[in-house]
């Protein structure tokens, strides 16, 4: 291809094996993340067909979604769940997989720990099954979720047959004002484009507010990328990226630090490169946003109300947010600030990084977890984090403030493990999907920032943060 | 992968918009660590109701599904269409699906077939009472009345489907060129192991 390029092309073409003529091409992947629930099935099918794989030393195992919170020097209480972990362990064995054990200092969410070990790399593709892969992307890597026959694939041959994805750019203009953060950009984009509005896309995410964030918070944005439809998000690599790729245990050193950055300098979309589709959001405008409904689209500032299901202009979705407002238990017209909640939850991919964690303990510090909330948890993403949030103190501030501080994992984000919203409850959660049953059956999550999630335990009810740090 | 070509009979009317992978089936039944058997748990939440579509005498066992628009979306879950095609089911139509779920349920002799609203409005009322035929080869959906949908479908995934071809061992095929392609890898690229401090 000629002409000034994406970052996504030039990602895609440098991965190309052979281009298909019918539209889907065979491309390399870099580096493989694999967990326990997506894999089981994958290497079995590596074993009934007598393959091996590939490149084991491209690959990196570690158990998040179903890993217990506390107690984890005992048994697992679930025996499911610890026959899943128990084969991660056995599976990686076999096939020589480097494994961070449960009860390692580096064990955490994959999609934390990646980063975090360098094994992420800007202009690398990278997949893992879990769609929240896209989360990589903030680093300039080409990073999607995939599903367990695609993990075998990868075991076996190291490439995917993929067809190019079309591109989109979402530009966020002027400034995030105070207390506003990334994961009011990433639904403030969620809610703009729909839960589909981004299907069949790349979105690349640029302008100033992009630009201003932290690789933390630039994490967090890429990593709703598949709530708004996209397979995989991506942001150019700039110095902030470098500063942080920098000196972690797999980044390249020396002289291959120097050829790295060369090549990364190159990454970024030409001048003139063409998007398929091009977005333009006044960061400026975003105000903190919290969910009334079931699926991540359905955003309203914290200052508004609940939607009337009749004001929507697609008969589906006026049925579909007539069942979501019936399952929420909540009324159109209802102002959102004052709903009662009875759980929080406080980590997941998308907001357990050190950063969160910081934003959530500067409004619980000299508070206290409202007496009616029967939960609130903080589940760091990765021990590494949770080593660094212990360091600065801010255990400390939670635990004083009320709150359960945990071990690192997926946690209450799905509730795979015993961390699980009860029926009926509802829940201000940083996490991702507002399902239906997602945090457990029956559960009603609201999702919202680390600092407005802290509001909503020491006030007992989803709180405009603006108000409490004024 | 079981050759699909073409496929008559029930079809359930479901309709329902962004049905997403947590509906089809919740993450607390993901802690298997085989393929099958997910059909009892597939769409758990909407089957507590007693008079949900899935459980009615007509529509048990059905091959073929209709849902609304975004169908498919969220996890990465393989579960999915697992739970799906243990459930019977071979075809899902829809107006729109879900990247992810689309490549899964491809993987697993799934065909999903994309059609208009109104296309899909249609098929909704006659599959009540009547069988629907999709017929892979011609990219047609049929019904007894005299209604005919052509269907778009990726040539690659067609041609998958019609001979029930492994992916692995076409791209194994392939593997002079994974080699070439390798060979050429940045040394820094090619290595992920940990580095001496």
């Amino acid at each position: 291809m000629t002409g000034p390029r994406t970052l996504y092309d030039k990602i895609w073409d440098d991965h190309v094996v052979r281009r298909g003529e019918d539209g889907t091409d065979l491309v390399w992947i870099d580096r493989h993340l694999i967990h326990e629930v997506t894999s089981p099935q994958a290497f079995e099918g590596l074993r009934v067909a007598g393959r091996r794989l590939r490149r084991p030393d491209l690959t990196l195992a570690v158990p998040d979604h179903n890993v217990p919170t506390t107690a984890r020097d005992r048994p697992n209480p679930d025996p499911q769940s610890a026959l899943q972990l128990d084969m991660l362990t056995r599976n990686c064995a076999e096939f020589g997989v480097e494994l961070i054990a449960m009860n390692a200092a580096a064990q955490g969410i994959v999609h934390v720990i990646g980063p975090e070990q360098g094994f992420t790399l800007p202009g690398l593709t990278l997949v893992c099954g879990d769609s929240h892969t896209a989360t990589h992307g903030a680093f300039g890597a080409l990073a999607f979720g995939i599903g367990t026959s695609e993990v075998e694939h990868v075991f076996a041959t190291q490439t995917l047959q993929l067809k190019r994805a079309r591109t989109m750019r979402v530009t966020v203009t002027g400034a995030l004002g105070f207390s506003i953060s990334a994961k009011d950009v990433a639904l403030a984009i969620c809610g703009w484009l729909g839960a589909g509005g981004g299907t069949g896309h790349v979105i690349e995410y640029a302008g100033p507010v992009i630009e201003a964030l932290s690789m933390e918070g630039r994490m967090t944005v890429c990593n709703m990328a598949i709530e708004a439809g996209a397979r995989a998000g991506l942001i150019a690599p700039d110095a902030k990226t470098f500063a942080y790729v920098e000196g972690r245990p797999r980044s390249p050193q020396g002289a291959d630090w120097d050829a790295a950055l060369a090549y990364w300098r190159t990454l970024p979309s030409d001048p003139g490169a063409v998007f398929d589709a091009e977005i333009t959001i006044d960061g400026s405008a975003i105000a903190p946003l919290v969910t009334w409904g079931t699926s991540p689209e359905d955003v309203v500032p914290i200052t508004g109300v609940v939607p009337e299901p009749g004001g929507f202009a697609d008969p589906s979705k006026q049925a579909a947010a007539a069942a979501s407002l019936a399952y929420m238990g909540l009324t159109a017209g209802e102002r959102l600030d004052g709903v009662r909640v009875e759980n929080v939850f406080i980590g997941s991919c998308t907001n357990s990084r050190i950063e969160d964690l910081r934003a959530a303990a500067a409004v619980a510090k000299g508070r206290h977890v409202a007496a009616h909330v029967r939960q609130a948890l903080v589940v760091p993403g990765s021990g590494l984090v949770k080593r660094q949030a212990e360091a600065e103190g801010l255990d400390r501030v939670f635990i004083d403030a009320g709150f359960d501080w945990r071990e690192p994992g997926c946690s209450m984000c799905l509730g795979m493990n015993p961390d699980k919203v009860p029926a009926g409850e509802r829940c201000a959660s940083t996490s991702n999907r507002n399902f239906v049953g997602r945090q457990g059956p029956g559960a009603r999550t609201h999702l919202l920032s680390p600092a407005m999630a802290a509001a909503a335990a020491v006030t007992g009810r989803l709180t405009d943060v603006r108000e409490l740090m004024a | 992968m079981q050759p699909f070509h073409t496929l008559s009979g029930v079809a359930v009317p479901f309709g329902n918009s962004n049905v997403d992978t947590d509906v089809i089936v919740p993450a607390r039944f993901l802690k298997t660590v085989t393929r099958a058997g997910l059909g009892a748990h597939a769409f758990a939440t909407l089957r507590e109701d007693p008079a949900n579509i899935f459980d009615q005498p007509r529509n048990a066992g059905a091959p073929i599904l209709i849902a609304g628009d975004n169908f498919g979306c969220g996890s990465s879950r393989e579960h999915a269409p697992w739970a799906l095609a243990d459930m019977g089911f071979r075809v899902v139509i829809a107006p729109s699906f879900a990247d992810i779920f689309a490549g899964n349920a491809f993987k697993n002799g799934m065909l999903l077939v994309a059609l208009p609203q109104d296309q899909i409005d249609r098929l909704l009322a006659v599959a009540r009472d009547h069988d629907i035929t999709v017929d892979l080869e011609n990219q047609v959906v049929t019904t007894p009345f005299q209604d005919r949908f052509a269907f778009a479908v990726d040539s690659f995934r067609k041609d998958c489907l019609l001979h029930g071809r492994d992916e692995i061992a076409l791209t194994e095929a392939r593997s002079a060129d994974v080699a070439a392609f390798e060979a050429r890898l940045r040394p820094w690229v090619a290595n992920a192991a940990q580095r001496a401090a």
